[in-house]
């Protein structure tokens, strides 16, 4: 077992290496614009490039959209199966898989063909429509991940009981998704959400083929035309990435509570 | 029996009313999911039938197998290939580091705080991906990046000299395992909790040494979750396109990248044969997840 113990540290360490020599490096390089002294010139840059701000608040506001309707159409499909149609389930979640199946650049070239200018549904025809269509393509990147959350949710809450209980007591349809289930999976749909801004925040293919101001074209624009912005670049996505990701290892400590609460 | 009789007749009494109610409840059954699957089939479903069916058409939309021919040609036929090449080798040996570190976390006797900050680490790192990615890789063994001046000033390696560049299979592939370890990680981990204690301790009452342990108890049971993963880390690379332009622009020829030049510029000179590259990309990640399903559903039956 001693030995055991002495491959694991050997396993654990040559992976941290590989993990963090990127990292550091990359910081490293980020800060190397002053030639000879470390600065943070790179960062400061960026942060102050107007078409940063413009882009990045573009796909922070996507992705707002994205998760609204993402939970429109995912909060109530799920719960709607977990009441009534259970035997509808295995053809959900083979559908919320599907997008794992068919690669973002399919997804969006399907789109570009079928909603053109000349289409009966033209999307493409304005900047509405094309940003509308943006955000469509975004949720169904997030349809996975929205849905196991959702799901995973619901499965820790007594949906029968629950919806019985509020119809006794008078409750419409609309009253009980909005103030009974959403509440109680709030935490495991805004676990979705954090999960679905991080793919959408930088998200590239689909933003770059719809022709959008978005932050990953931006991103890809920098990347191809200077040296040391990018790296600056790759540190505030890493820490945008780890912000959401321990948002919802936080909210995962309260849902357990939260799904057991009386009320 | 006398009330169950009577329940029976007050039944049938009252059978025709619900039967009537429930024809007329059955729309709002629907309801509930009704936004759901007209999103997935508008959105998801008809623009990939639609590719689908354009890959089997002429510019006259009769049948045809031309496109598909079409692909033969060498430039798509080498495109294919090193798409799927970058997409095995990232998949192996993100599969087989992934699998190393969570055998380690999990069973190396190594302190707690470890195990929860690599799984942490993990589903950070399973997300950082695309643009940002190639950045980092790009500040790291870049022409100029950190560890190929350290490599070079202080171990006096050169490795451009001896032939490596981050815009070639080795560089893509040892980008695209920054976020298949990670994956790896956190999908293989669970399976290795469910590797019960009692059996480790049957296996030694029976005489058995760690090796055969391994061979004969562990290796079996893995092996589906095992397998299905790579397949999932597979499929994951493949259709992967940020990371790869970004890092090589289109210096490397892969599959996402040619298709995007395609709908960008029609490069091919040929809408249709656009459609069938589409069309070979979810064939192949569709048989993936074929598999992956059945290696899934094979695993499962060990981890409950």
């Amino acid at each position: 077992m001693k030995g055991g113990r002495f491959w694991a540290w050997v396993v654990f360490i040559l992976g941290a290496a590989y993990f963090f020599i990127p990292l550091i490096a990359t910081v490293e390089f980020s800060m190397r614009m002053r030639r000879g002294v470390y600065s943070f010139d790179a960062y400061q840059i960026v942060l102050g490039d107007e078409r940063f701000q413009a882009t990045f608040m573009y796909s922070v506001i996507a992705a707002i959209f994205t998760i609204v309707l993402g939970v429109l159409i995912v909060v109530p499909a799920a719960y709607w199966i977990r009441l009534r149609l259970p035997q509808l389930r295995p053809v959900v979640e083979f559908i919320t898989l599907l997008p794992l199946v068919i690669p973002a650049i399919v997804i969006v070239f399907g789109y570009i063909r079928m909603y053109g200018s000349n289409s009966p549904l033209p999307f493409l025809a304005s900047d509405v429509g094309t940003n509308a269509l943006l955000v469509i393509g975004y949720a169904t990147l997030a349809l996975p991940y929205m849905y196991r959350a959702v799901d995973t949710g619901l499965r820790t809450i007594d949906v029968r009981t629950l919806t019985e209980a509020a119809q006794i007591l008078g409750a419409g349809w609309g009253t009980i998704i909005t103030r009974v289930i959403l509440p109680n999976v709030l935490i495991a749909v805004l676990s979705g959400a954090f999960l679905t801004f991080a793919i959408v925040i930088g998200e590239f293919t689909m933003a770059s083929l719809l022709n959008r101001p978005a932050f990953g074209p931006y991103l890809q624009n920098i990347g191809a035309n200077r040296a040391y912005e990018p790296a600056a670049l790759a540190i505030i996505a890493f820490v945008i990435t780890w912000g959401c990701m321990s948002l919802i290892q936080i909210l995962s400590r309260f849902a357990p509570r939260s799904a057991n609460r009386p009320n | 029996m006398t009330d169950l009789s009577l329940s029976n007749q007050t039944m049938a009494g009252k059978a025709a009313p619900p039967a009537e109610a429930r024809s007329l409840r059955l729309p709002t059954q629907w309801l509930g999911v009704a936004p759901f699957f007209i999103f997935a089939i508008m959105f998801l479903i008809l623009p990939t039938l639609y590719l689908m069916l354009g890959a089997f058409q002429n510019d006259a939309g009769e049948f045809t197998l031309e496109n598909i021919v079409a692909l033969a040609q060498p430039s798509i036929v080498a495109a294919y290939w090193i798409s799927i090449k970058v997409s095995l080798a990232s998949a192996l040996i993100g599969a087989f580091a992934g699998l190393a570190i969570a055998i380690a976390i999990v069973r190396g006797g190594l302190p707690n705080w470890i195990r929860s900050a690599t799984l942490t680490f993990s589903g950070v790192a399973s997300n950082f991906a695309g643009v940002p990615l190639a950045f980092a890789f790009l500040a790291t063994l870049g022409r100029l990046g950190l560890a190929t001046v350290i490599l070079n000033t202080v171990f006096g390696l050169n490795i451009y000299a001896h032939g490596f560049n981050i815009l070639s299979f080795w560089g893509l592939t040892l980008t695209y395992v920054y976020f298949q370890i990670p994956l790896m990680v956190v999908i293989i981990t669970p399976a290795i909790d469910g590797l019960k204690k009692e059996w480790g301790e049957a296996a030694a009452t029976l005489g058995a040494t760690t090796a055969q342990y391994w061979r004969m108890v562990v290796i079996p049971v893995i092996w589906p979750s095992f397998l299905g993963t790579v397949i999932l880390l597979f499929a994951n690379a493949f259709g992967a396109i940020a990371t790869a332009y970004a890092l090589t622009g289109s210096s490397l020829n892969i599959v996402p990248i040619l298709l995007y030049a395609q709908i960008r510029g029609d490069v091919l000179h040929n809408a249709h044969l656009g459609y069938a590259i589409a069309f070979g990309m979810i064939v192949i990640t569709g048989l993936a997840n074929v598999f992956y399903i059945w290696f899934r559903t094979r695993s499962e039956r060990w981890l409950k």
